[in-house]
């Protein structure tokens, strides 16, 4: 695979739950290096698409592609894919006993089973990548929401993952963490890695994606460079959701 | 005069702080019972002949008949626990019936289908090894539920975390989900653990010789019950006790580890 080649590709990806149908059609194509911005209106099927891709949903049509190996039935391929993809969450959903450092550990430790002499090395080195070093000791109930999700994205970059997933990674922090929340994405971002991001600050949008990505009911409506994204939207849709966000 | 005593008792019990109070309440109603069994007029003499037979021989068995279903039926229950949350179909059916059947019938009903019951198939098996059957199992079932609660109180998040790194359902289960769910589980489990310590006593009608079984049959030859059967009580408190310590330890334990 060349440099820049495709990292994940989804084609004519379907998904139902019961019978609603919460993605129609998806085609996208993340290349190594790219960083995505999707963005919608609720109920228009971001967190689904970003979660089939590494099937926490399982997705029923069409076909997923990452790094190389398809996802379906077969859970070997699953986990594999999943070893590769780093998913943040909304919640942070950091394991409350076990302290910080500990969190930090699993991954190295169970999943790709690193020589345990080195683990605790790792882990600081990407605690201080998020600026966190002091509190190793703590546990996560001990820390605020910007905190926790800062050692959530750090506990996700010790699985050294190729592409980092992210849902919604702000919308659950108190107005004054969301800051340092997306200074440390976009330091993740300057570092050269591979994100995909669902996302309501657009500022971050305009400052680091390549590519941005709108859509609703399920379906992706427009895809483009943020410049032509925010100043020239083609759709609609996308001009109707551009002015009800941009007037707050 | 009592009434006079009473009062005061009352009233400078109520000058101490929390720990003296517990402990010097508990002591008054310890005596009181003690008293009450004096009232008997039992044969001490007899007891005191008697006693280290009965620990020897009844408490061992008991001990070991509970030991042996207390290693056994939290297995039992992790196990049920995780096929009744499972989406496979057969694991669920399987799971629910067991514990259905066995929360369903008197345990006492199934220690005797157990022991005459599986001769019938051909199986013949002796009164401890069908005791040692039927507790776990009938535990195991009670038990089932007790995980099944915990484990589905852990958040849903706390699963999507582990699968989104690549745990494996049998990783995330050892990891993250019964570490958690124990502070929740271990309470209502010890309870079950001193259930069925006691509950070993039923084992004795298939004359298995147990702590309930000595103390209905050595004081048969001269009539004296009482004597025998308050020995096994006060036995029986005491390992209740135990496992009472036992568990508040653990409780404590992991009060101090989440912070
Ligand atoms: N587990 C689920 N079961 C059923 N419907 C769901 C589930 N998750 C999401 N949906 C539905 O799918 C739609 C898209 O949801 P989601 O991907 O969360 O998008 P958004 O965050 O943009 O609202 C929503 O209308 C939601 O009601």
């Amino acid at each position: 695979m060349s440099e820049n080649g495709p990292i994940i590709e989804m084609c004519n990806v379907n998904k139902w739950y019961g019978n609603y149908r919460a993605l129609r059609d998806i085609n996208f194509t993340v290349n190594k290096g790219d960083k995505i911005v999707v963005c919608g209106p609720s109920g228009s099927g971001k967190p689904t698409m970003i979660r089939t891709l590494n099937w926490l949903e399982a997705h029923q049509e069409g076909d997923i592609i990452v790094d190389g190996v398809r996802l379906h039935d077969k859970m070997k391929d699953v986990d594999k894919v999943r070893m590769e993809v780093g998913l943040v969450f909304q919640h942070f959903n950091l394991f409350p006993h076990l302290t910080v450092l500990q969190n930090l550990m699993v991954a190295p430790m169970w999943v790709r089973g690193v020589p345990a002499a080195e683990i605790p090395e790792i882990a600081m080195k990407f605690l201080e990548r998020v600026r966190f070093p002091e509190q190793a000791k703590k546990y996560p109930g001990q820390l605020s929401g910007g905190q926790q999700q800062r050692v959530a994205f750090a506990r996700t970059l010790c699985m050294n993952p190729k592409v980092m997933l992210f849902d919604e990674p702000t919308s659950a922090l108190d107005p004054e963490m969301v800051s340092e929340v997306l200074d440390t994405m976009v330091g993740l971002a300057e570092d050269g890695m591979t994100m995909d991001c669902v996302i309501h600050e657009m500022g971050f949008a305009k400052a680091v994606a390549d590519r941005v990505i709108f859509m609703d009911a399920g379906e992706i409506i427009e895809e483009n460079d943020p410049v032509s994204f925010f100043e020239n939207p083609q759709n609609e849709r996308t001009l109707n959701f551009l002015s009800q966000i941009l007037q707050h | 005069m009592v009434a006079i005593l009473f009062v005061l008792n009352i009233v400078l019990i109520g000058f101490l702080n929390f720990r003296f109070q517990a402990i010097i309440v508990w002591l008054q109603l310890l005596a009181l019972f003690l008293t009450f069994f004096y009232g008997f007029d039992l044969d001490f003499s007899f007891i005191r002949k008697k006693v280290w037979f009965m620990v020897s021989q009844g408490v061992f068995t008991t001990l070991y008949v509970s030991a042996i279903s207390i290693a056994l039926a939290p297995m039992l229950a992790i196990v049920g626990a995780v096929a009744k949350l499972s989406s496979n179909g057969f694991a669920y059916a399987i799971a629910s019936f067991y514990t259905s059947f066995f929360r369903g019938l008197p345990l006492l009903m199934q220690v005797y289908l157990i022991y005459l019951g599986l001769p019938q198939l051909g199986y013949v098996i002796d009164a401890v090894p069908a005791g040692i059957l039927a507790l776990p199992l009938c535990y195991g079932a009670y038990m089932t539920e007790i995980f099944r609660a915990g484990i589905q109180s852990i958040p849903k998040g706390q699963w999507e975390a582990s699968r989104s790194m690549g745990f494996k359902f049998g990783l995330t289960m050892r990891r993250t989900i019964l570490p958690q769910s124990l502070p929740l589980i271990i309470p209502p489990t010890g309870n079950q653990f001193i259930a069925m310590l006691k509950d070993s006593s039923l084992v004795s009608v298939i004359g298995v010789w147990e702590l309930m079984f000595l103390a209905r049959t050595l004081g048969n030859k001269t009539f004296q019950h009482m004597e025998m059967l308050i020995t096994a009580a006060m036995i029986y408190w005491c390992l209740s006790m135990c496992l009472e310590l036992i568990q508040s330890r653990i409780e404590r334990h992991f009060r101090t580890k989440s912070h």
